[in-house]
């Protein structure tokens, strides 16, 4: 996998998940991918290790024994834990997911999910919880975004882009070097939680290449098979 | 309860019934009431005048011609006023000489002996117009005598009796309307308020019960026993979901499990491995299915939901706009041509995500079936009639005995089952649809397929207070 290869720093993650096995099935999927992860089996002791430790991202199941997720998330929260939640759970119910935004968690994923889409979003994550960079330039190799005058450069030439792939652009660039997957677009740049029944992100992403990589050398913008799309700084 | 058609309404057939059925029995009390009350004065009065012809006949024996003028005589001046008794004493040429009325009758005897006349001529007094009943007998071929009575008080009697006939039939009419009425009222709340808890569970909410006024009547008892019923459904209901949420644990994480070992074998092996692409295939069945149990799941979850309260109002012309402005590349990658004839602004109660859903899945598969070259037309349109989004393709279209089944789950066209699909697609439509009362119809656009979208419109405080 392309991002299994990139250099990255090392995340720090709880896993609390009551599922033997789907704990064991992340924790290894984020130690192959080089981070580090530790296993909470139900959400108190979730709690107990969240406060003793310093973890960068905490992926918690919404139902948990003894300690919903949910209750846990509110109890982190109230406590003045501000470490980016992730919340997993089987019930992919718009109400179940405000549920779990409301408590505080800051991004929901609905089981079962790809390992590439669960990696995509903790370092979505952890790049958030950095403090926000008050440019108002971003770049990414020679491309170059100016979010005040709303404008697109590379190599100097100005390109042209509609409102929605703009944003399409800044969110792509805002994460330059993850794999953001498909839902995460949809979710982030459209705001709508829904399933598509056909790739209509495919053809927005193409229509957005041909805009900033066809007529250029080096391509920015990769699509990383299995798992999304990913804008990067040539090796 | 207000749009049946009087005729129709059982309540009002019950209450013609009836006030007839009692109006008939006042009238057969009555009537039988009058006729022997008739026959016993007309015998009471047939023995008084026999009676009295026995005691003249006799009082004539014993003292000749002058006793019994006498005692006549003595009669009549006896008589009260009121007292009806009629004397006449003729000669043998029926030419009056002795009595209370003017001359003979001239009618015949009937059967039994009886003259029966009218008596207005024959009274010297004002008397009106009645009848009398009398009998004759001949004393010695010389003379003739006729004893009846006047039927004036049987006259009064018929008039009295008529009255109160009419006069009861009167009051049970109006009597008989007024509890028909009452009665109809009556039973009408309460069966309103059955049809109203009907309707509610016409609409979902499984769990509305039939409130009884604790009076064990025949309406608690109805209502007892439809709330048993629906007990039984919602359990029923109940049970669906639980199996569906067992399948979704006991189905879909063992097979998600499945699909995480194969991905993790999956990175064991080389891109370019045949190994690596068969995987592939194996994680792409294993994400069809997975897909599958979710939209099955889904369908099921919203169709017995009780969301109705957390809708928001949504702005469907912007929503539209939005998934437009989604679909537009791909409708431009199959050369396809997307006509936005109208939007109106139009905004519903709903869950943005879910209506959002539902509109993409039909935008979906206009584009799918609608050939390349092919021409897709959209308008939102806020009529006074309600407010309803179109969609209409030039596609192949849906032949319309199938309208109804291709809402249903995995149904699909013969023509369509070679095109990649679930055939969950338009069964989730319909389900969301229906949680937000949205009517969804299919007609023939000529060819293809034109869908409408019925929307509910969320009264505007903005709007109407500007219509006002």
């Amino acid at each position: 996998m392309n991002s299994l290869k990139m250099k990255k720093n090392m995340i720090h993650v709880l896993v609390v998940e009551d599922d033997q096995e789907t704990a064991s099935y992340i924790v290894k999927g984020l130690k192959e991918c080089g981070h580090n992860a530790d296993h909470a089996a139900d959400g108190r002791e979730g709690l107990l290790m969240a406060d003793s430790t310093e973890y960068q991202v905490i992926i918690a199941d919404r139902m948990l024994p003894k300690v919903d997720g949910v209750t846990m998330t509110r109890t982190l929260r109230g406590s003045g834990n501000r470490t980016p939640i992730l919340m997993l759970s089987a019930l992919g119910d718009v109400d179940d997911r405000v549920a779990g935004l409301k408590a505080g968690a800051d991004d929901y994923l609905v089981k079962p999910f790809a390992f590439s889409e669960l990696q995509a979003r903790i370092e979505a994550l952890v790049r958030r919880a950095e403090p926000e960079s008050p440019d108002t330039v971003l770049t990414v190799s020679d491309l170059e975004m100016d979010l005040l005058k709303r404008e697109v450069r590379r190599n100097d030439q100005k390109i042209d882009l509609q409102p929605r792939e703009f944003r399409l652009l800044e969110y792509l660039m805002r994460h330059s070097g993850q794999v953001v997957t498909r839902t995460m677009l949809l979710e982030k740049v459209w705001d709508y939680h829904f399933d598509p029944q056909t790739n209509v992100i495919d053809v927005h992403i193409s229509r957005l290449r041909g805009k900033i990589d066809k007529e250029f050398d080096v391509s920015l913008l990769h699509t990383v098979r299995g798992a999304g799309y990913m804008l990067s700084e040539p090796d | 309860m207000s749009q049946i058609n009087p005729f129709k309404s059982s309540l009002v057939r019950i209450t013609i019934a009836y006030v007839l059925l009692f109006g008939l029995s006042v009238s057969i009390i009555l009537g039988l009431i009058y006729w022997s009350t008739i026959v016993y004065t007309t015998n009471q009065t047939d023995e008084n005048i026999s009676a009295e012809i026995q005691a003249l006949s006799s009082v004539y024996a014993q003292k000749g011609y002058s006793g019994l003028a006498a005692t006549l005589s003595e009669r009549v001046r006896q008589q009260r006023p009121g007292d009806s008794t009629l004397y006449l004493l003729t000669d043998h040429n029926f030419e009056p000489l002795f009595g209370n009325i003017s001359g003979w009758p001239k009618v015949a005897y009937d059967k039994d002996g009886w003259l029966d006349f009218r008596l207005d001529d024959l009274l010297d007094e004002n008397g009106g117009e009645f009848s009398a009943r009398a009998r004759t007998f001949e004393v010695e071929n010389r003379f003739n005598l006729l004893v009846g009575e006047g039927m004036k008080d049987l006259r009064n009697l018929r008039e009295l009796v008529t009255q109160a006939l009419i006069w009861s039939l009167l009051v049970t009419v109006v009597l008989g309307l007024l509890m028909g009425y009452m009665m109809r009222s009556t039973l009408r709340s309460r069966l309103t308020a059955i049809n109203s808890i009907s309707r509610e569970i016409m609409k979902g909410d499984f769990r509305q019960r039939i409130t009884t006024k604790g009076s064990g009547d025949e309406f608690d008892e109805l209502g007892d026993n439809l709330n048993i019923m629906l007990e039984r459904i919602e359990n029923g209901v109940e049970g669906v979901r639980r199996v569906s949420d067992n399948i979704a644990h006991d189905l879909k994480t063992p097979l998600a499990r499945m699909k995480n070992k194969v991905e993790e074998l999956h990175r064991k092996f080389d891109i370019d491995s045949p190994e690596h692409k068969a995987l592939d295939n194996i994680v792409a069945e294993a994400d069809g299915l997975l897909a599958t149990f979710n939209a099955l799941l889904r369908i099921a979850r919203i169709e017995y939901s009780e969301k109705r309260k957390e809708f928001g109002s949504v702005e469907v012309d912007a929503l539209l706009e939005d998934l437009l402005e989604l679909y537009e590349p791909l409708t431009e990658e199959k050369n396809q041509r997307l006509n936005v004839l109208t939007i109106e602004p139009v905004t519903v109660l709903a869950d943005r995500d879910m209506l959002f859903q539902a509109l993409a899945n039909l935008i979906d598969n206009a584009i799918k079936y609608t050939p390349a070259d092919g021409q897709i037309e959209i308008s939102l349109i806020d009529a006074d009639a309600g407010a309803y989004l179109e969609i209409a393709d030039n596609g192949p279209g849906i032949p319309a005995e199938e309208y109804d089944n291709v809402v249903q789950r995995f149904y699909r066209i013969d023509e369509s089952r070679t095109t990649p699909g679930s055939g969950l697609g338009l069964a989730l439509v319909s389900a969301v649809l229906r949680v937000h009362q949205m009517q969804l119809t299919f007609e023939d656009n000529n060819p293809g397929l034109r869908v409408r979208v019925g929307l509910p419109k969320l009264v505007q405080k903005k709007g109407s207070a500007a219509k006002t």
